[in-house]
């Protein structure tokens, strides 16, 4: 490749044609145009993208939009760069769509991030503080009126309050006074106020905060408080934060509750934990948590097992059964109504496979599901380890092998006839000729479909959870269920009780994503030996 | 089958699927609603009577208002990530049991009634949305587990538990229905429908700490009495009576009672629609306890009106709150979209004299407890469900129990 030491403007002579360049659309005005139109898209998005990222401030995000859309058109309306010319969209959305979340999981499992602690402190501590104001004891209430000083927008803002006998005060951070010349209507509400400027409810609604915010101190750090636009309360914050010893003050109980930076959360003396905490680090705690679990360790190996024959009997049924039925509709003779069994045969994958599922769950019911009626039968399909087992691969294979079933007719209608005629004139048997010419090419086109089929179904948690939810559970294991896959098993784990506890979630993940990636280095490793044998 | 090849983006997308679906999306920045919008979040039964009165609120007060319709099991936790994220509503409503968590999360704030505006309620629905000595929601409708009978089948409401199974049992020996009672099991177990059981058998899911919340460090499952409790159940079980079966769920219950086939179901309000139009003749009376023991005490939930504490306009959000749902008019209209007792005693007494069903659900729910709102309670209904599941399929009640507490203490931690 010759390089271009000229700096600036066109290139004195042309670089010298890599590989493929041939094939490049080079110079053509629509090419042209469309690339044009494509940068100038991109251009667009980058734009549309900075807009909030600026208004919110997010520097972090707004570089990454900028160092995107610099590298694209770098690349793109440079001559040179060819390969990243075709490896840059993959690569952006292997990114986006990949590493990021990887990233992102590998980042939040080192927090407590979950229910109770998704904000910052000063969150926490502004959440606390707003809960605790209570109406004081006796304190009074009163009919509202917001109203400022001067302007409805920027004005100085004044509580209008009345009370017993129709007295109207004048609140604002200074204080209370009273305002003799106001007129009030049927419900209190104040109607006229010299010099003031009432509020209507949408200006009002303009300066939300500023109202919420507002306490009229109305003595012994009481402040009177707005409710809505037309009720107003004396009431008190009862819990108050000091900086000086980072801890929080019940003025009611006299409690001290103290922040711990490590938790995240304010804990009082005897141990008890307000209920608002924040999110921090907690290093390998969610790892550790999950390796010291006596539960995980007991049922592991177990659900890791049964996880593993899943996947595995899917693959293996669906294989079977499908490569069955796409021989028996394979057949030289006239089949009368053939395209009619192939459509009846793929009804079952083009249906919605959660409401296959479902139905499938109702028809495996020990006392009203068809299978036990229509066979005379009373089996608890579902509450036993076993007959559940089975019921969940049942199910799996019936949905899975239309789909097989598919791709095996394709693949044997590429297998030229004669091959098969030629074994058998040879003398070969019907079996032989399958075994030894049919299925080895058949095979060619199967198999990385049988490992796809496996990798999607070690992880399949519709599969199960639609059907039998894992169970059943055995008295002395309500997490861990005898049909639960390694993904089921987590979920219950991260997110079973509901309160989500994100942290631990994607300390689970990370362990699952070990798994995986295992699985998928060992089975490269043999498909690239196998390779090597092809050759 | 032996792996050949790995596509290894398949397997790298695989996982990164599994990543991505456990993983919280990050903090995305929305632009936030213009202001002088208040926005409701309901579910969608709610929002079509919930919308005349926003508009007509609305144009009163010169603001827009945008009622949004959320699935009824995100709602929540959506609000708590669009809480999180800037973007949520002004208004939120939703089920009592929620404020734990969204207490937790700081989501949102405290209501102030004025006055006496408090005794307006049934004191049993204010009891629900307080929480830690503070009203955190303005409620507008109860709902409590009850008993249906079918009156042709069992004319008379049953007075016990045994009672009930001895005329069900005895419908069923003679063929006339299918199951001698319909309640919801399943494999996975059911404590909210099993609570009037458990808790008329001495059970307790919580003791209760100074502010009158359920407290957390006294925990009822694992104790000699929710053995013993359990042990009860279990004479109903598949091995006693067979009377609680784990193939009656949520999806056949119904359809059993409609169709005549069992005699007795203990449900809840939201099934009346459905009994109705199968022209079952049907009467309601509260779910009946064992004989001699406690008296069952099935959850009241109360549905409620919260304030976002994030919202940009908090002040038009509590305006709504205080001056439309306190006031008759919406609370009449929501009943009348979905018959559940309201809150509102006036309301209640209103509508009483017209429905006959209306004071026989609030019998039912006369000892009814409110649903603990505790953030805990969330690790209750998984490990304590399969317990429940277990014992009715004939295990030993004694080690169910003491496994699903220590599932369950692990997760309170």
């Amino acid at each position: 490749m010759v390089r271009n030491d000229d700096g600036a403007g066109a290139p004195a002579k042309a670089p010298a044609p890599l590989p493929g360049a041939r094939l490049a659309p080079r110079g053509g005005t629509a090419g042209h145009l469309v690339k044009a139109a494509l940068l100038a898209l991109s251009a667009g998005i980058a734009v549309w993208a900075a807009l909030p990222l600026i208004a919110a401030g997010n520097w972090f995000g707004l570089a990454a939009v900028a160092t995107v859309t610099a590298v694209v058109f770098r690349v793109y309306l440079s001559e040179r760069h060819v390969p990243a010319k075709y490896l840059l969209p993959g690569v952006l959305l292997l990114i986006a769509f990949q590493v990021v979340p990887v990233l992102y999981t590998v980042g939040t499992s080192v927090t407590n991030y979950g229910d109770g602690h998704r904000g910052t402190k000063e969150q926490a501590i502004a959440q606390i503080e707003a809960a605790s104001v209570a109406e004081s004891e006796g304190g009074q209430d009163y009919v509202l009126t917001l109203a400022a000083r001067g302007d409805a927008a920027t004005g100085e803002l004044v509580f209008l309050l009345t009370g017993e006998g129709d007295r109207v005060l004048a609140g604002d951070e200074e204080g209370l006074e009273p305002l003799p010349g106001a007129r009030t209507g049927p419900t209190g509400k104040v109607t006229e106020a010299g010099g003031l400027t009432l509020l209507t409810a949408a200006e009002a609604g303009e300066r939300s905060e500023e109202i919420s915010q507002l306490a009229v101190p109305a003595g012994e750090g009481a402040g009177i408080r707005a409710s809505g636009l037309s009720a107003a309360y004396e009431g008190r914050a009862t819990r108050v934060y000091d900086e000086g010893c980072d801890c929080i003050t019940d003025s009611t109980t006299g409690e001290v509750y103290t922040a711990d930076d490590e938790r995240g959360a304010f804990v009082g003396e005897d141990g008890d934990r307000l209920s608002q905490g924040w999110r921090v680090g907690v290093g390998a705690d969610n790892y550790a948590r999950v390796a010291s679990d006596a539960g995980i360790a007991s049922s592991f190996l177990s659900i890791l097992g049964w996880n593993v024959v899943f996947a595995a009997g899917t693959t293996l049924g669906v294989f079977v059964l499908g490569l069955a039925v796409a021989l028996a509709m394979h057949t030289t003779r006239p089949l009368r109504g053939r395209t009619a069994y192939r459509l009846l045969l793929v009804l079952p994958y083009a249906m919605p496979a959660f409401a296959m599922m479902l139905l499938w769950r109702d028809m495996f019911n020990a006392d009203f599901g068809l299978i036990n009626r229509m066979l005379g039968l009373d089996v608890d399909w579902l509450g036993g380890t076993g007959t559940a087992r089975a019921a969940a691969l049942t199910i799996n294979i019936w949905l899975g092998f239309p789909y097989m079933f598919l791709i095996a007719t394709g693949a044997l209608q590429a297998i030229p006839r004669e091959l098969v005629q030629a074994a058998r004139i040879d003398g070969a048997g019907a079996w032989q000729a399958f075994r030894n010419v049919t299925l080895p090419l058949l095979m060619v086109a199967m198999a990385p479909v049988l490992i796809a089929t496996f990798a999607f179904n070690f992880n399949n948690f519709n599969a199960i959870w639609l059907t039998t939810e894992g169970g059943p559970f055995p008295a002395d294991s309500p997490m861990a269920g005898a049909t639960d896959l390694l993904i089921t098993y987590t979920y219950r784990l991260a997110f079973g009780g509901q309160s989500a506890q994100y942290g631990y979630a994607a300390a689970i993940s990370v362990f699952i994503f070990l798994i995986v990636t295992l699985i998928s280095y060992v089975s490269l490793r043999r498909s690239a030996a196998l390779e090597e044998v092809n050759r | 089958m032996r792996p050949r090849t790995a596509p290894p983006r398949a397997l790298a997308g695989a996982a990164a699927l599994a990543l991505a679906a456990t993983a919280c999306s990050g903090g995305g920045e929305t632009a936030d609603e213009a202001a002088g919008t208040l926005v409701i979040w309901a579910d969608p039964e709610r929002t079509d009577v919930l919308a005349p009165f926003a508009e007509e609120f609305g144009q009163a007060n010169g603001v827009q208002v945008d009622v949004q319709s959320l699935p009824v099991d995100d709602i929540q936790g959506d609000f708590v990530t669009a809480h999180e994220a800037g973007s949520g509503p002004d208004i939120l409503v939703g089920a009592h049991d929620w404020i734990g968590n969204l207490v937790q999360n700081g989501s949102i704030d405290p209501v102030q009634l004025p006055g006496d505006a408090q005794e307006r309620f049934d004191p049993g629905a204010i009891d629900a949305v307080t929480y830690q000595g503070r009203l955190y929601g303005v409620p507008y409708a109860m709902e409590s587990l009850m008993l249906l009978r079918n009156t042709e089948l069992a004319p008379d409401a049953p007075a016990t538990m045994e009672e009930l199974v001895e005329t069900g049992t005895a419908l069923k020996d003679d063929g006339d229905v299918e199951e001698a009672l319909g309640v919801q099991v399943s494999q996975t177990g059911d404590p909210f429908h099993l609570q009037p059981l458990y808790t008329s058998a001495g059970g307790y899911l919580f003791g209760t700490d100074d502010e009158g919340d359920p407290d957390p460090s006294d925990l009822g499952v694992g104790t000699p009495e929710s053995v013993e409790a359990m042990e009860k159940i279990a004479e109903l079980g598949e091995e006693g009576e067979g009377v609680l079966k784990r193939s009656i769920d949520s999806d056949n219950v119904g359809s059993l009672f409609e169709r005549g086939q069992t005699p007795y179901f203990i449900t809840g309000p939201w099934s009346l629609a459905a009994v109705k139009d199968a022209e079952v003749d049907y009467a309601i009376s509260p779910v009946p306890g064992f004989e001699g023991m406690n008296e069952a005490r099935p959850f009241l939930g109360a549905q409620s009106f919260f304030v976002a504490s994030g919202g940009e306009n908090k002040v038009l959000a509590e305006e709504f709150i205080v001056n439309n749902v306190a006031q008759p008019e919406l609370a009449t209209a929501l009943y009348e979209a979905d018959p559940r007792p309201p809150a509102l005693v006036e309301v209640f007494e209103a509508a009483e004299a017209d429905d006959p069903d209306l004071a026989a659900m609030m019998e039912a729910a006369e000892d009814a407890e409110p649903m603990p709102v505790i953030p805990e309670m969330s690790a209750i209904w998984d490990p304590f469900g399969k317990a429940q599941a277990a014992v009715i399929g004939g295990e030993d009640p004694e080690q169910a129990v003491a496994s699903a507490e220590k599932a369950i203490s692990e997760q309170i931690g």
